[in-house]
């Protein structure tokens, strides 16, 4: 089968190859670009570990090709902290503890980040339905949702509160809680 | 300034968030072979040939492997996993149980869907995957049982034809006297209540590499487990390699939930393979086979019953229950006599007679899952509690208060064996009290007021309550090496790595506590086998209570070390010396100091003063703890039941729970939040079905429900803390708790919401499909 | 997770993509959002000999209002759809609809066409479309037709497309006064498909219906008209019980494949609900005159 010449902006860099027509965009990133930060957690577009921006949408680059992403730009999470400085989502999820094993993170970050850039104060509900494609099992996304508002508010200018410096006794989550 | 007990943001964030964690499939190993296997699609077969003549010669093919070609490395060889537990129990209870063995690729027959049979071998994965389609295996179909009870059933077909019959474990437990319980109650209320099958679904699937040591002959594995000890000791046993040529590492863990601390075929027969071939050799799980191979979990089916008086107290507890083990036992006694011993839970219970059958059947092999065991007691015992209120006509909470354990009650025995093979005696906490704030928190009362105001209106809104206690900080041991490097970073080596349960932040919180140092100082390394060569896994809520108290014990007695190196060097006594943030000095002479680097280099080889303490400033030390100490608590639940839907909307959760002194709140915090969702998919979502052939149904994450964001409830925390008295830092577990009552909150609240419609639930997941047909049913009983 | 080896070809008209899928021959696919093809590949139950990407087919997405007409471009993602100023407002039950398609990172790549011309009963669009009385644009090497979203969904797995015929656009009538819809869709959860849904469109005559549509999702071998719901409707003020007599009416001889989503008779019992709501949410809009936001 013949190989396809691509192009593709990666986090800032061009970057081409020649690559088999089937080869998946994940593996694309995870295996040509060694961009291992993008993870793949299933085979049914179900879990979005895989999740990337491209164009500026978050997309499950396990359920693409990597031929269609040629002329096209991704940011993966490695192109999101700036000379080591975390971005703010990052920096949410490390203050908000919104993250345990990690695996999930790369992804959850990359599908609330257009989210979080485009809305200054989402509500909660809000929040989880823009995460709604994107799977955790170790967080109960309580502290994501808080990670995901801190970020939002912080990417547009707005007041954050202190990071709850202890989680104590009777700590309330989520809507008339 | 102590920071046990702060909630200190995580160490290990950093790398995770830049996406520059290594997960096993980012370990990168060049010129590696990739394998690809085909898995039975039969639920029972014999294998009556294997044809991979149109495989050999494929693009990228090297090998392709089979029992056969495998030879006696293929085994049977004894399975890693199943061992009888302590002697003590074996002793009282004298447990029937039959070995298992593992296999890495089928011989001759096949007894599940999913399991191994050939390897392709090949240098990429997309052509081993080619060449999958190619292989030919010649079935011979047996019939298939996939139901437990007629598994046990005389005439079933074997899965083992040498065992005889399909019990693969039965015990009996008793304490007091059951039958005279029985026969004297007021009021005996019995019930057949199951917890279906699930899978604990971590996000990352397994997978495995393997690199071959040019030196030693021997190999490193990096496997995504739980357990990188136990798969070394398997490997040492499969490979006849011992002496530390087996290194295995766990690196960054995406998600166990107890998939992860099983050892599986793949994570031996990769590793024998890098051996045959003298080539790395890897296996990356798809989560297609995630389901059909990595175990499975619950999958219980109790016969329980209640004696009762009059007043709702009870006098005695019996169940008979089956556990479907799938085609393999391969756990032995860990979750049936967790779920035994964990029965009696937080109530006061006089007798009981406990009975498990523990049966195989065609279906992938069952063991520990997060809870393991625990959260299936507590929903059997929670619904037989319901259903006593039900029937004597008492309120449900009520029945709760009038039989949970009172904190003067403390410390109370249940009068049975933990699987541990120590008598299991509760030791401490308020469980009413924990059970009143639950309530409080809950707003119970205007609830139930609530409640009978939505009746009027044709709405069902319902109450759930669940306690339960958990045994945690199971031993044997563990153990910590702790190191002060020139430089002054103290390095602390730990045997069972984190998936997520943030060891590099909690350890190095109670080594620089310990050892009286900056936790920036602090520095944990864990789960590799040539760092630490002893440790058991990550699993039953253990390593805060055993990890935790090895890593304060080493920390303290370095701390005692350097005092006294210190003051060797310095010639004053150690109780003239200060020691704080990794400064020692002089006291009343505070020009006269020492920082602990430079103490590690003077009593290092080259330092010039070996003296007694060196070389080097370190410690190694275990904590091995008389048992496990038990944490506790209550969960209360309002639900609001759509009934032209089937729709449940949690109104409210309510979690209160004892776990003791905590290392890092918020850490703990995350571990309630974490397991209460998983807990919400086996009340709501989560269920594997098989056909009656054997065929699982719904593999896959499109068919198998999942919470997600949008499913996650109000819910509030309540911490009580009663320091456990079992291990000097007073910790108890928590890694489980927050799933453990859950779906049993849950139903009960449902089956309270719907009690008017006569709908009497004692399963799960309450899909809406389960929702509206118990509804159509009660509907119809009483028309 | 490995799909089988293809051919990939990324024609830039829809001309070219047609004469490429007649050269190639039915183990020639499109490629659209890829949502429901690549899913199939990866696990090998599809294996196309060649892929014909639309991807770079420019002005193949957009949505614009021509004459009152909607013009969806068959390209265009379900998330810009739901955003999109010209269908929020005027067409609340396309919004409902995209809401509940799989979840809203696959709705930034599935495409509206894909979600149409696969003829799978359990995607939630075709519904919508003939409660709308949409109609699609369909090109092929002879030229274009203007099918009827009514006539286009024939079996399962199977519409009115021939071959190498490819949908390009979709028509929606502009919304009439006193007319309103919605979709009622009942999942386990987000990204599931329905265990049954339902779209209704109607149209007030002061205060009684004077024309509805009322269709329902995976109830069948393909997107089913619940006729004897709009007749029980017709003509009659469109109150509670009315309601509840349609959703009555659309369970008569509903024959729902059962399923781990649900038995037959859930899923007939859950259509009469889907329906019910549907026909209260609209009716809801009609009265708000149609157009506005509810």
């Amino acid at each position: 089968m013949s190989e396809v010449a691509i192009r593709v902006t990666v986090n800032g860099e061009d970057r081409t190859a020649t690559v088999e027509p089937r080869f998946l965009l994940v593996h694309f990133l995870r295996e040509v670009l060694e961009l291992t930060g993008t993870h793949i957690g299933c085979d049914t577009t179900s879990c979005g570990a895989c999740t990337v921006v491209l164009d500026g949408h978050a997309v499950k680059s396990c359920t693409m090709f990597a031929v269609q992403a040629d002329g096209h730009e991704i940011t993966t999470i490695e192109g999101l902290a700036r000379e080591g400085r975390l971005h703010p989502l990052q920096e949410a999820f490390h203050v908000e503890h919104g993250l345990q094993c990690g695996f999930c993170t790369p992804g959850m970050i990359m599908a609330a980040l257009p989210f979080a850039e485009e809305h200054a104060d989402p509500s909660d509900d809000e929040i989880r339905r823009a995460i709604s494609g994107n799977l955790c099992r170790c967080t109960g996304y309580v502290n994501i949702v808080s990670a995901v508002r801190r970020a939002a508010r912080t990417l547009h200018g707005l007041d954050v509160d202190p990071p709850l410096a202890d989680a104590g006794s009777g700590t309330g989550h989520g809507p008339g809680a | 300034m102590s920071v046990f007990g702060s909630s200190v943001l995580r160490v290990e964030d950093r790398r995770l968030l830049l996406g520059e964690g290594e997960y096993v499939d980012d370990v990168r190993v060049p010129e590696a072979l990739h394998v690809a296997l085909v898995r039975s699609t039969y639920a029972h077969a014999r294998i009556r040939g294997i044809d991979v003549s149109a495989v050999v010669g494929m693009p990228g093919v090297v090998a392709v492997e089979t029992a056969a070609t495998l030879g006696a490395l293929n085994g049977p060889h004894p399975h890693p996993t199943w061992f009888p537990p302590a002697k003590a129990l074996l002793d009282r209870v004298k447990p029937t149980l039959r070995p298992e063995v593992i296999r890495l690729l089928a011989d001759g027959k096949v007894r599940y869907v999913g399991e191994p049979i050939v390897a392709v071998v090949a240098t990429d994965r997309y052509l081993a995957e080619d060449a999958l389609g190619q292989v030919v295996v010649d079935y011979e179909p047996l019939p298939v049982v996939v139901d437990p009870e007629l598994s046990l059933a005389p005439g079933a077909t074997l899965l083992n034809d040498d065992w005889g019959d399909n019990l693969a474990a039965h015990f009996v437990i008793r304490a007091g006297d059951a039958d005279r319980a029985f026969t004297t109650a007021d009021q005996v209320v019995r019930r057949r209540i199951a917890m279906p099958r699930s899978t604990p679904t971590p996000i990352e699937n397994r997978g495995v590499v393997a690199l071959p040591d040019r030196r030693s002959g021997g190999l490193t594995v990096w496997s995504s487990s739980q357990w990188p000890h136990r798969l070394r000791d398997a490997l040492e046993q499969v490979l006849k390699l011992t002496g530390g040529r087996i290194r295995v590492v766990a690196p960054d863990v995406g998600g166990g939930f107890g998939v992860k601390s099983m050892v599986y075929p793949e994570e031996l027969l990769a590793p024998t393979l890098a051996l045959k071939y003298r080539r790395p050799v890897r296996w990356t799980d798809s989560r297609r086979e995630n389901f059909v191979s990595g175990t499975h979990a619950r999958d219980q089916i109790h016969d329980i019953e209640l004696a009762l008086r009059a007043d709702g107290t009870i006098m005695g507890l019996r169940d008979r229950f089956l556990v479907d083990a799938g085609a393999s036992n391969v756990e032995c006694l860990v979750c049936p006599y967790n779920s035994a011993a964990h029965l009696p839970g937080p109530y006061r219970i006089p007798s009981l007679e406990i009975e498990c059958f523990t049966v195989l059947t065609n279906k992938t092999p069952n063991a520990a899952a997060r809870g393991a065991g625990r959260p299936e007691a507590v929903f059997a015992m929670e619904g037989i509690l319901d259903a006593a209120a039900d029937e004597l006509g008492l309120d449900r909470v009520e029945m709760r208060r009038r039989n949970i354990l009172r904190a003067e009650e403390m410390p109370h025995d249940h009068g049975i064996l933990y699987r541990d093979g120590v008598p299991l005696v509760l030791d401490g906490g308020d469980y009413l009290g924990g059970l009143e704030d639950a309530l409080e928190a809950l707003g119970f009362e205007a609830l139930r007021a609530e409640q009978a105001l939505l009746r009027g209106q044709g709405r069902y809104l319902g109450i759930g309550v669940a306690g339960y206690i958990e045994g945690t900080g199971v031993g044997p041991y563990e153990s910590a090496r702790i190191r002060v490097d020139p430089s002054g970073q103290v390095i602390v080596a730990i045997g069972p790595p984190s998936q997520g349960q943030s060891h590099e932040t909690t350890f190095a919180q109670i080594c620089a506590d310990g050892l009286g140092v900056a936790m920036e100082d602090v520095r944990v390394v864990q789960g590799d086998t040539a760092v630490l060569p002893w440790g058991m896994g990550t699993i039953a809520s253990r390593t805060a209570v055993v990890v935790g108290n090895a890593v304060g014990i080493a920390a303290r007695g370095l701390r005692d070390k350097a005092l006294r190196a210190a003051a060797d060097l310095l010639e004053v006594s150690p109780g003239d010396l200060r020691h704080e943030n990794g400064r020692i000095t002089v006291a009343g002479s505070p020009e006269v100091s020492m920082r602990l680097g430079q103490l590690a280099t003077r009593v290092g080889p080259g330092g010039g003063r070996l003296g007694e303490i060196g070389p080097g400033l370190e410690e190694h030390a275990g904590f091995q703890p008389p048992t496990v100490t038990f944490a506790n608590g209550v969960h209360a639940c309002a639900v609001e039941v759509d009934i032209e839907t089937g729709q449940i909307s949690i109104r409210r959760y309510v979690v209160s729970h004892d776990c003791g002194r905590l290392i890092n709140p918020r850490v703990v915090e995350g571990q309630i939040l974490g397991g209460l969702a998983q807990g919400l998919g086996a009340a709501l979502f989560e269920e594997l079905v098989y056909d009656e052939m054997g065929q699982l149904v719904n593999g896959s994450l499109a068919d198998y429900g999942m919470p997600r964001a949008t499913d996650m409830p109000p819910v509030v925390v309540l911490h009580r803390e009663t320091p456990s008295e079992r291990n000097p830092l007073g910790i108890k577990g928590v890694g489980e708790a927050g799933g453990i009552p859950v779906a049993a909150a849950i139903v009960s609240a449902v089956g309270d919401a719907l009690r008017p419609l006569g709908v009497d639930i004692s399963t799960c997941p309450l899909t809406p499909a389960r929702v509206l047909e118990q509804i159509a049913a009660a509907r119809s009983r009483t028309a | 997770m490995y799909p089988a080896a293809f051919e990939y070809l990324a024609p830039s008209t829809f001309e070219e993509a047609i004469e490429l899928l007649e050269r190639h021959g039915p183990g020639a696919k499109l490629l659209a959002g890829g949502c429901s093809l690549v899913p199939l590949m990866k696990l090998r139950l599809a294996q196309p000999t060649h892929i014909v990407d639309l991807g770079r087919v420019p002005d193949a997405a957009g949505i614009r209002e021509e004459d009152g007409v909607l013009r969806i471009g068959a390209m265009t993602r379900e998330a810009d759809l739901v955003r999109s100023a010209a269908v929020v407002g005027r067409y609340p039950i396309l919004v409902d609809t995209c809401s509940v398609i799989a979840d809203p990172t696959v709705r930034n790549m599935g495409t509206v066409g894909g979600n149409l011309v696969h003829g799978d009963p359990a995607n939630d669009h075709p519904a919508t479309m003939m409660a709308l009385r949409a109609s699609f644009v369909a090109l092929c090497a002879s030229g274009s037709r203007i099918v009827p979203a009514e006539e286009f969904f024939l079996g399962l797995f199977e519409t009115a497309l021939g071959p190498a015929e490819i949908l390009t656009e979709i028509r929606i009538p502009a919304p009439v006064p006193g007319s309103g819809g919605a979709y009622v869709k009942f999942e386990r959860q987000v990204g599931d498909f329905a265990i049954a849904a339902a779209a209704a469109w109607v149209r007030l005559d002061g205060d009684r219906v004077a024309d509805a549509s009322i269709v329902l999702t995976n109830a069948g071998p393909t997107a089913i008209r619940a006729r004897a719901a709009e007749t029980v409707i017709a003509g009659r003020v469109p109150e509670t019980m009315t309601l509840r007599e349609a959703g009555e009416a659309a369970r008569e001889g509903l024959e729902p494949w059962p399923d781990l989503r649900g038995s037959r008779d859930v899923k007939r019992h859950l259509a009469g609900v889907a329906v019910e709501r549907a026909l209260r949410a609209a009716v809801g809009r009609a009265r708000d005159d149609g157009g506005d936001r509810v």
